[in-house]
């Protein structure tokens, strides 16, 4: 009886289910084909937000479900993301008006957005919630993990509707992109009156699509706002993002054409299987990623107090061979200092490779490791790796490191725990070196370089390395106000040969590398350098 | 017989709250943190003092003792608490799951019992010929094989064959009875069959000894015929072993099927239990254990329930 039931549903299952919605003109897409109206774009998300508040949380797991019901003040461009990352107004009418002294940001709003309950959006909706973005009201539980990014941040002002004004407390070489991120949704003044937290279980943006319904470990769904700002725009009738958390799973699905897409990224195995099971019909988008692994050594330890010990083994890491062998298995691939490897602030390749670890020359290296731990009294040093429970792309990176050290005798245990524990113990000091990570939505090193600031300072419960440095602090500050982006770079270069090569307090592996296969169904959306932008889905549409 | 059966129920209160003092106990021990998971697991860079503001928040700075008072003080008034990662009431997480986990039991259970049984008899009564043979290679396959690659082999299956998967989301039996089957049809087959085999090889040989019984010989020499002595006489009197397995394996089921969970992307209580550990959301971690314990409490107590009516021989006093 069984088996008849099983048959009977698969001859059922097989019968192809016609898609809704018609093919409308539209503005001209990417690729300059003609975008279509029309249907539901089911993508897949790996993980689920703890709350709906996206100015407390730190997941993408919260961005990739619900940032179609929301607008931000600044966006990235959608077209172009891979190439050439641009900010554009979301909510703004035009790119912000600048002071000469660099300190009043003067922003003028669309007067056509309206939030999903019809209620206008004005001023005092950006300021409400860049209020509780800067400065939020902590008695009240209000949380806001990225506040320190706007340290610069005087007062926020709203003179009129339409007009929003930052004042900054000195100039910031990274206000303008501050202001595009994904986290920072326009929320309503009035329910934020109402409760500071009320966004923490509520969903209300101006976004291109409003909420249908959430089903806790099962999916997120949203259809068409016809109020939405941008005419024409969203092309898709709707969407629906299904949580998978099992990567075999999330490759049947898109097998399968149950969903279309996943867009954090998937393993290069996994994309070698897709594309061998669906052929013409698998689209694969690739590019580096604004994530990283650092090797964090813990400095308030014996030996890795001792920057000759934490040089040698950083110096015997063969990076440049070890990014092509790793690319092939896991999503790692490029090797870069502290800032993504091409990026604007990027170190050229030949200084890079001037950095200890970071030069082609690996057998000189090696040999040079092993003269300076001989130095420092521990030719033969034995410590424990500690790693997260994680395999992509955690365990293939620690153990290529650790292959790397036997070649210069160093013995490390793999010591891989799960990821609360693995946390814990690189918040308590209860490790030797650590396989440490970074994601960030920007190539911006005032992202990147926070973690680098001193323990006790503005790195406290960021730099795992445990070390103060208050040399690197000052030159960390110095960057950060720094405006001329020519003059910029070089001060974060200083930075990577200081903490890289003269210090190597936590020194990066390799930067990782985004893969996105999708059917080809899926059109209008490029993949850019990270797993946080280019995700309210407005200009994504679906091909017959 | 009723005092029996209320002494029985007040049995299951110090059984529970044991479980919920182990259970407290042990998570407490283990090492990590929501907060810092929550804010740090992502890559993110957070600051300490954003770490230590939610730790407050979620009552995490209070004592063990007082965290403890304060959950048991809960359960008393029927208050299991908030899921600490999502801010939820726990009870809302658990049911939305419950039903899917239940129903995925409960099929499975019938598909089991509708294979063991049949199966395990004509194995018993064709005992050492190619029948039993060929019954008892498919119940061996069916306990060497997990049942989580069962479920990978099917997907697989029907992906290369039919270029479909069963579907991602689950759908309510009352809302479309055959979205709802398309979904759990498989994990119930992949699930049952294991289930099958355990339950087929206790049937076979628990109607071998009944039958090898006096009262089966003198049935027999009384002139019935075989299949009445086997159906009436042999059967339900070999039932009270199978039952018994069927009926923890049916508790088992309810929160025990993290693996097959994930191969089939369902969302029921096994898969929630592990990301509640995973996260350390003490409060959903304790209100999951607590109820599985009190469904294998709940189905112990019915199956003794049971031997009675099967086996009119037992009393309880």
């Amino acid at each position: 009886m069984a088996v008849a039931i099983a048959l009977a549903l698969i001859v059922s299952a097989c019968q192809q289910q016609p898609r809704t919605g018609t093919a409308t003109s539209a503005p001209t897409g990417t690729g300059g084909e003609q975008p279509k109206s029309g249907g539901t774009l089911v993508f897949i998300v790996s993980s689920e937000p703890p709350s709906f508040d996206a100015h407390r949380e730190t997941t993408y797991a919260l961005l990739h479900p619900t940032s179609p019901h929301y607008s931000l003040l600044y966006k990235f461009d959608p077209a172009g993301i891979t190439k050439n990352p641009k900010i554009v107004p979301d909510v703004a009418a035009d790119m912000p008006q600048v002071s000469a002294d660099k300190l009043t940001w003067t922003i003028k709003l669309r007067t056509n957005v309206k939030f999903h309950d019809g209620s206008q959006m004005t001023s005092a909706d950006v300021l409400a919630t860049y209020n509780k973005i800067i400065f939020p009201e902590e008695a009240k539980g209000v949380l806001s993990p990225r506040k320190g990014v706007y340290a610069a941040v005087e007062s926020i002002a709203a003179p009129d509707p339409n007009t929003v004004v930052f004042k900054l407390k000195y100039p910031s070489g990274s206000f303008q992109s501050g202001l595009a991120s994904p986290w920072n949704w326009i929320y309503s003044a009035a329910k934020l009156k109402e409760d500071p937290r009320w966004y923490e279980k509520n969903v209300m943006g101006t976004g291109p699509f409003t909420r249908i319904e959430y089903v806790k470990g099962s999916h997120w769904s949203g259809r068409k706002n016809p109020d939405y700002f941008v005419q024409g725009r969203p092309y898709l009738d709707a969407y629906r993002a299904v949580f998978i958390a099992d990567a075999n799973a999330q490759k049947n699905a898109i097998q399968s054409g149950q969903a279309q897409i996943e867009f954090r990224g998937f393993t290069p195995q996994q994309r070698d299987d897709l594309s061998r099971a669906m052929g013409t019909n698998l689209a694969v988008q690739e590019n580096s990623w604004v994530c990283v692994n650092y090797i964090t050594f813990n400095t308030t330890k014996k030996p890795f107090d001792d920057v000759r010990v934490r040089r040698a083994l950083t110096l015997a890491i063969d990076r440049w061979s070890g990014g092509q062998a790793l690319s092939q298995i896991t999503i790692v691939k490029d090797v870069g200092g502290l800032s993504r490897p091409g990026s604007t602030y990027a170190m050229p390749p030949a200084e890079l490779q001037k950095i200890a670890g970071f030069g082609r020359d690996a057998k000189t290296a090696q040999d040079q490791a092993k003269a300076l731990l001989a130095q420092a009294g521990v030719p033969n040093l034995t410590f424990a790796f500690h790693n997260r429970s994680v395999t992509t792309p955690y365990e293939p990176v620690a153990v290529f490191a650790i292959n790397e050290w036997k070649k210069i005798g160093v013995n490390a245990t793999h010591q891989v725990k799960e990821t609360s524990a693995y946390i814990a113990d690189l918040r308590n000091k209860n490790f030797d070196v650590g396989l440490d990570f970074n994601c960030d939505y920007l190539d911006e090193p005032d992202l990147q370089l926070s973690k680098f600031y001193s323990a006790s300072g503005l790195g406290r419960g960021l730099n795992l390395a445990h070390y103060d440095d208050k040399k690197l602090d000052d030159m960390i500050t110095a960057q950060s106000r720094e405006t001329d982006v020519e003059k910029r770079k070089k001060l974060v270069w200083d930075i990577e040969k200081y903490a890289m090569d003269e210090m190597a307090y936590q020194v990066p592996v390799l930067w990782w590398y985004r893969i996105i296969p999708h059917s080809t169904k899926v059109r209008g959306w490029e993949i850019g350098s990270n797993h946080y932008t280019n995700q309210d889905l407005a200009s994504v549409w679906l091909a017959n | 017989m009723q005092r029996y059966i209320v002494g029985r129920l007040l049995l299951m209160i110090p059984t529970l709250f044991g479980v919920a003092v182990l259970t407290f106990v042990v998570m407490r021990l283990v090492p990590g943190d929501i907060v810092a998971l929550r804010y740090a697991g992502t890559g993110a860079s957070v600051p300490q003092e954003i770490i230590d503001q939610e730790r407050r928040a979620l009552g995490l700075d209070k004592g063990i003792p007082e965290q403890f008072a304060d959950w048991m003080a809960g359960i008393a008034r029927l208050d299991m608490g908030t899921s600490l990662w999502t801010g939820r009431p726990v009870v809302e997480e658990v049911s939305l799951r419950l039903e899917l986990s239940v129903e995925l039991a409960i099929i499975a259970t019938l598909l089991a019992i509708a294979l063991a049984v049949p199966l395990g008899v004509i194995a018993a009564v064709k005992q050492d010929t190619w029948i039993d043979y060929v019954i008892r290679v498919f119940s061996i396959g069916g306990l060497a094989m997990p049942s989580f690659w069962i479920g990978i082999l099917m997907i697989l299956v029907l992906l290369t064959t039919f270029g479909w998967a069963p579907p991602l989301t689950f759908t309510s039996l009352l809302e479309d009875p055959f979205a709802n089957l398309s979904q759990l049809i498989w994990p119930a087959l992949a699930v049952g069959y294991r289930y099958s085999a355990v339950a087929m090889r206790m049937t076979r040989s628990s109607v071998l000894e009944v039958m090898r019984e006096d009262y089966i010989r003198t049935a027999r020499a009384k002139g019935a015929r075989e299949r009445l002595v086997v159906v009436r006489h042999a059967l339900r009197n070999s039932l009270l072993p199978v039952v018994t397995v069927i009926s923890l394996e049916f508790a088992f089921l309810i929160g025990g099927l993290v693996v097959t969970e994930q191969v089939f992307n369902l969302n029921g209580i096994g898969k929630l239990l592990v990301d509640a550990v995973a996260h350390r959301d003490y409060t959903l971690v304790q209100a999951i254990v607590l109820l599985l314990a009190f469904v294998f409490v709940l189905v112990n107590f019915l199956v003794d329930m049971l031997y009675v009516f099967l086996d009119p021989r037992i009393r309880y006093s």
